[in-house]
């Protein structure tokens, strides 16, 4: 895209330094004049909250890693070490796990803001695949860092979800051993699970940098889902998104201190604070809030490997989508029955993640049934058929004409 | 632009200005913990004193103890080490210190010394160099029965611990 002003070096230095390496260039158009159009809204700020997160979890985790042992006889110790003898390692702790919650509050809103304005369709198909990729790579390393405290909670969920992969036929039982390095999970897989705990979270920050470049390359998308047509319908990132930005990220802050000093075990679980046996599994086990609903799939199913199946499908399915979906239009503002499925299907999530955490039997079972096979009808039958059969309402002229139709209806005068 | 103006700060100006400021003081608050963090922690402090019993040492013997990760050389010296230590002209040595200076009264026969080479941290060997007192093999520092620096690279003396004699034969370090 272009418009706006192009960066022209005045000082010396910088001149000096475009020449041989045009960084600060490449700083500028990505991030102050970039073209952005004028009409995101607050669903938009969750990218700069995302990037928040991830930074604030490779610093808070940065740090505790110079307190953390990675061996299972002192690993939970080394812990409490943190939470008791490290100067601020009770709030660093605290800052590290629920940063994760919040990394996953703000990623599953920042997809549903994707799911309803189209942000996956042409041309951003890659955009949306590498957000999928990111997402895999978020869970990968959600899943590993719970297992690093060495507690019940952490031994038996990574029992659990390491024994996905004895469901497949033939390989899965040398996978599961290849995982473990060993015949159960120990020391070895303590041991990768931290060196890969530290790993992916540079790789995330990779793909992101990819994420950022491929939807800079298109444009970003805007709540009409119509493309700006002039410098009219766009602002440059700086200051308008920069603050604007900044100032949600200000107030996610509040609701992630808010979290971390005030209720920091909210959404953990009082049995990881039970050193890790091996020879005793807690009466309940659950994941992390995060997957429950992919949990709740895998308990729907009354197949081992279907249940596996499925749940990888879950996220699998999510990489088609933009070719799933075959409604022209891309927001649902303008899609009278997308909107109504649209929010049907965030009920689903919903109700498959309280499901999750529900035990496996009676009501709740059938319950997860109907849920999970609405989950998958939603990508694979609803979202095809309903671009074929909805009559969705006009579009506007331009991202300025539907700015002007908000604040009072006088399009017509601004002409 | 040779008519320039100079504007009245506004309010916005103001605004702009406190937020800032704000921003920077919370920015600085919240960089601490991550910095403090590395400083010693409550488990490294705990270790901060320590208690050794010196009477098994006979005359001429050593012992190494640990105190806060570091070695404390504690030596029994012999009557010829103590006569070397204080004949020496106080004035001519690197870093002036009598020899009662270096001691406890009435326990001028035991040494307690950091075994930290001064140079760049090195533990000496004992009984070695030139003058009868420890060796550091590292860049070659020669200190002498009191633990004096003589001859070599090293600048100080080896460091004292703080430490007193709570009995007889127990000193207590740090």
């Amino acid at each position: 895209m272009s418009g706006h002003s192009t960066f022209q070096p005045q000082n010396g230095i910088v001149k000096w330094m475009e020449r041989r390496l045009p960084i600060i260039g490449l700083a500028h158009s990505s991030f102050v004049a970039y073209p952005v159009p004028k009409n995101l809204n607050y669903w938009w700020t969750f990218g700069g909250i995302l990037a928040f997160c991830l930074m604030a979890q490779i610093i808070t985790g940065i740090v505790l890693v110079m307190h953390y042992a990675p061996n299972t006889a002192i690993a939970f110790a080394s812990v409490e070490h943190i939470m008791r003898d490290v100067n601020w390692g009770w709030m660093l702790r605290y800052l590290h796990a629920n940063g994760a919650s919040m990394f996953f509050i703000a990623v599953y809103i920042h997809i549903m803001r994707g799911l309803y304005y189209g942000s996956y369709k042409e041309p951003r198909e890659v955009v949306w695949i590498l957000g999928v990729v990111i997402f895999l790579l978020m869970m990968a390393t959600g899943f590993m860092g719970y297992v690093l405290p060495w507690g019940q909670m952490s031994f038996w969920g990574a029992t659990v979800i390491t024994n996905l992969f004895s469901a497949f036929p033939i390989v899965g039982d040398p996978i599961v051993e290849l995982l473990w390095g060993g015949f159960a999970v120990d020391n070895p897989t303590l041991n990768r699970f931290f060196s890969l705990h530290y790993l992916l979270p540079f790789m995330l920050a990779a793909i992101v940098g990819l994420h950022i470049w491929a939807f800079h390359e298109a444009g970003n998308n805007n709540p009409t889902g119509v493309e700006p047509k002039d410098a009219q319908d766009t602002v440059a990132f700086t200051p308008y998104y920069t603050i604007k930005d900044l100032y949600a990220i200000v107030l996610f802050m509040i609701f992630f201190v808010w979290m971390a000093f005030m209720v920091p075990n909210f959404l953990g679980h009082p049995d990881n604070y039970i050193p890790a046996d091996p020879l005793v599994t807690p009466a309940h086990i659950v994941p992390e809030w995060y997957f429950l609903p992919f949990y709740a799939i895998l308990r729907a199913v009354p197949d081992k490997l279907g249940g596996v199946l499925l749940m990888f499908g879950a996220i699998a399915v999510l990489f088609v989508l933009p070719w799933l979906d075959t409604s022209k239009v891309r927001s649902n503002t303008y899609r009278p029955l997308g909107k109504q499925f649209f929010w049907i299907f965030v009920f689903v999530c919903i109700a498959l993640g309280y499901l999750g955490a529900k035990p496996a039997e009676g009501g709740y079972v059938i319950a997860s049934r109907i849920a999970t096979v609405w989950y998958f009808a939603h990508f694979l039958v609803i979202l095809p058929v309903l671009g074929l059969i909805e009559k969705p309402k006009p579009l506007p002229n331009s991202i300025s004409e539907a700015v002007l139709a908000k604040k009072g209806g006088s399009a017509a005068a601004a002409e | 632009m040779a008519t320039s103006e100079k504007a009245e700060p506004t309010r916005r100006d103001f605004l702009y200005i406190a937020t800032g400021a704000f921003g920077a003081v919370g920015a600085a608050a919240l960089a601490w913990p991550f910095i403090d963090q590395m400083n010693p922690d409550a488990s490294a402090l705990a270790l901060a004193s320590i208690e050794v019993d010196l009477s098994s040492l006979e005359e001429g013997q050593s012992m190494t103890a640990k105190w806060r990760g570091k070695p404390i050389f504690i030596r029994y010296r012999t009557a010829k080490e103590i006569e070397e230590a204080k004949a020496v002209d106080v004035a001519s040595l690197i870093d002036p210190q009598s020899d009662e200076e270096r001691t406890k009264p009435g326990k001028e026969h035991f040494l307690v010394q950091i075994g930290i080479c001064t140079h760049l941290g090195c533990v000496p060997l004992g009984e070695a160099g030139e003058y009868d007192g420890w060796f550091c093999p590292c860049h070659g520092s020669h200190y002498d029965t009191a633990g004096r620096i003589r001859k070599g690279p090293a600048p100080l003396n080896l460091e004292l611990p703080p430490y007193d004699f709570i009995s007889d034969t127990v000193i207590k370090i740090g």
